[in-house]
């Protein structure tokens, strides 16, 4: 397993501190009489690297969608950064300032250039001016290994190159946490490498990561947790070794034989 | 090009098509004569156009009369058409009953309006900002310069007709009502239900009643809600209820465009900390507006065309000019040479309409594929 063996290599670097980024107890959400998420609890400290994988339809996206309220929830309690998500917009918007999002789909904007994409937010909502966004974009940009292509839009490119400016663009608001909801589904096969090496190096460097994904090599090799979740429940976490190795639940039985069986 | 030559498979160079495959001659070919029905169809129309153009030519330019004193003249000056009458009212066409001695005001606001619309259409002039303040400041100095006051003679608005009225009309209605009619498109999208009614409420009225209908409100019935001895102009009313009803129309124009926008671009704008405004503005908006283009367009060409039914209700536009002088005797039964003339007017300025949101689209065109 070569895998493995970078992994306990690139592990050592990233530190887990106790400082808690997110809490959330007993939490609950329904979409109408459906009961989508039940009896969440789950804490995450500054530096963790989550992954989240489950069946279609297990309610991981929509989990993660509630840490930054793009889906509110009913009942029970989520606090980011040490603020509580509410209904309350000073709040929402506070956490949403500290909680960067990569979607399945990238939405980038497509009528703004690559660096307009990333410079959006921090001139808007951190007020920041033009030309030190625009140099602390290009710095993003380089990290993802595609300055050159900042002056094109995004349609332009190609699924890789804008999912990976999808990155940059979050990157630039000097997120705390970063939340991936199946970041590298809609890709190509010879795309997925180039975005999750820029993942991967983001893990290296620290960044709090929750991260919906399929990619298990990508779990064994950054996460220091994975969580499985199905029928809107938290069935199993465990470390990643554990977890492959020794999976307690049938039902975590069952998926990780179905996508690891080819 | 001689038989098929090999290449190592991976090293097949980029080859130029095949001869006869592009340039003029090819066009024309699959244009105009790919097949026999694509050729009797090319034959079919030049002989209608043979039979058209040349009549129209003659009546238009060979055979008309451009400077004449009556109409008995025109005829012993030729069989085409008597441009000599539309040569003695054009003063009236363009400035209605516009004091004489006051036109170059007219003349000068629609200047002074060219300069103020060239940084709004034109997003590379030189020097584009500095402009763009006086497009702000303009209305209000064409309000002066039209109306009068502080220093100029006033000028009442029942003498305002012709081109200049289908101007004030076109230009005012096409001014406020993109604003109001996006504002309006927005709350009927909101998530605050009184707004969402109000708004729905406002759109439904106004574009469930005729235009017609509005204006003999404005011109008539108003009068009769307002407190007694308050007046307020009729020009004014009537621009603010052709504002309202082209208003209505945007309104939904946008909201179909604010439908076609994924809501995944709401989500990315609101997950980087953007608020409302700032996320329609910078995100939903530019990409909403340009989808909308054709049907804002087509709506403010509505609009302009529209602005001849306020010769219904006693304001001398272009049409009311036009009835007028035809009824005089010296030149009676020139009808076709006013309406022709009318048309030239209008469609001109709807055609430029047509071809700037045509170049307006070309240029925000980026190769979306969201």
């Amino acid at each position: 397993m070569n895998e493995l063996d970078s992994a306990q290599s690139t592990q050592a670097n990233m530190s887990i501190s106790d400082q808690e980024m997110i809490r959330i107890t007993e939490m609950h959400k329904w979409y109408g009489q459906f009961h989508v998420l039940k009896n969440i609890n789950l804490d995450v400290k500054a530096g963790e690297r989550i992954v989240i994988c489950g069946p279609s339809g297990s309610g991981k996206s929509t989990l993660i969608r509630c840490m930054n309220r793009l889906e509110e929830h009913q009942k029970g309690e989520i606090w980011v950064d040490g603020v509580e998500l509410t209904g309350d917009l000073k709040n929402i918007e506070q956490i949403r300032r500290e909680v960067g999002m990569v979607f399945q789909h990238f939405n980038l904007f497509p009528h703004l250039t690559v660096l307009e994409n990333c410079t959006l937010a921090p001139i808007w909502v951190r007020k920041m001016p033009k030309d030190e966004a625009d140099k602390i974009a290009m710095g993003f940009l380089e990290r993802v290994k595609i300055p050159e292509q900042a002056g094109k839009f995004p349609g332009q490119l190609s699924g890789g190159q804008q999912q990976r400016v999808a990155i940059a663009r979050s990157l630039c608001m000097n997120p705390k946490i970063m939340l991936f909801d199946e970041p590298t589904s809609a890709l190509d096969p010879e795309m997925i490498a180039e975005v999750l090496d820029v993942m991967v190096e983001l893990a290296l460097d620290g960044m709090t990561m929750l991260c919906v994904t399929h990619e298990m090599g990508f779990a064994k090799k950054v996460a220091n947790r994975v969580i499985f979740m199905d029928g809107g429940e938290i069935i199993e976490q465990n470390e990643p070794d554990e977890f492959f190795n020794n999976p307690q639940s049938p039902r975590t039985q069952e998926f990780l034989s179905q996508i690891l069986a080819h | 090009m001689s038989a098929a030559q090999k290449y190592v498979p991976g090293e097949h160079p980029d080859l130029k098509p095949p001869l006869g495959q592009t340039g003029l001659l090819f066009w024309l070919r699959t244009n105009f004569f790919s097949s026999t029905f694509n050729v009797v169809l090319t034959l079919v129309t030049l002989y209608f156009l043979y039979l058209i153009l040349p009549p129209m030519f003659n009546w238009l330019f060979v055979d008309s009369a451009f400077v004449a004193d009556s109409r008995v003249h025109c005829r012993e000056l030729g069989t085409g058409a008597c441009w000599g009458f539309i040569e003695k009212r054009f003063g009236q066409f363009t400035y209605g009953f516009y004091p004489l001695e006051e036109r170059w005001r007219v003349n000068l606001t629609f200047l002074l309006f060219v300069i103020a619309t060239l940084p709004v259409l034109w997003d590379n002039m030189p020097g584009r900002r500095s402009f763009l303040w006086f497009s702000l400041v303009f209305p209000f100095v064409a309000a002066w310069l039209l109306l009068g006051g502080f220093g100029l003679e006033t000028v009442d608005t029942d003498q305002f007709g012709g081109f200049m009225l289908t101007m004030v009309i076109g230009v005012t209605g096409i001014v406020f009502s993109l604003p109001l009619g996006i504002l309006l498109a927005l709350g009927r999208q909101s998530n605050l239900h009184f707004i969402r009614w109000l708004c729905t409420g406002f759109i439904e009225f106004f574009r469930g009643v005729p235009l017609i209908t509005l204006l003999f409100v404005a011109s008539t019935m108003l009068n009769y809600f307002l407190p007694p001895g308050t007046s307020f102009d009729l020009l004014l009313r009537v621009l603010i209820m052709v504002t309202l009803f082209s208003a209505a129309y945007i309104a939904e124009v946008v909201r179909g465009g604010l439908q076609a926008i994924p809501k995944g671009q709401h989500e990315a704008a609101d997950a980087m900390g953007l608020k409302y405004w700032a996320s329609m503005r910078l995100v939903v908006l530019p990409q909403a507006l340009k989808i909308s283009i054709p049907g804002i367009v087509n709506t403010f060409i509505g609009l302009f065309k529209d602005s001849t039914l306020v010769v219904i209700i006693g304001l001398l536009d272009p049409l009311g000019i036009g009835r007028a002088s035809l009824s005089d005797s010296k030149w009676q039964g020139l009808s076709t040479e006013v309406y022709v003339f009318i048309a030239l007017f209008f469609f001109a300025c709807c055609f430029s309409m047509s071809r700037y949101s045509i170049y307006l689209e070309n240029k925000l065109n980026t190769g979306h594929r969201n």
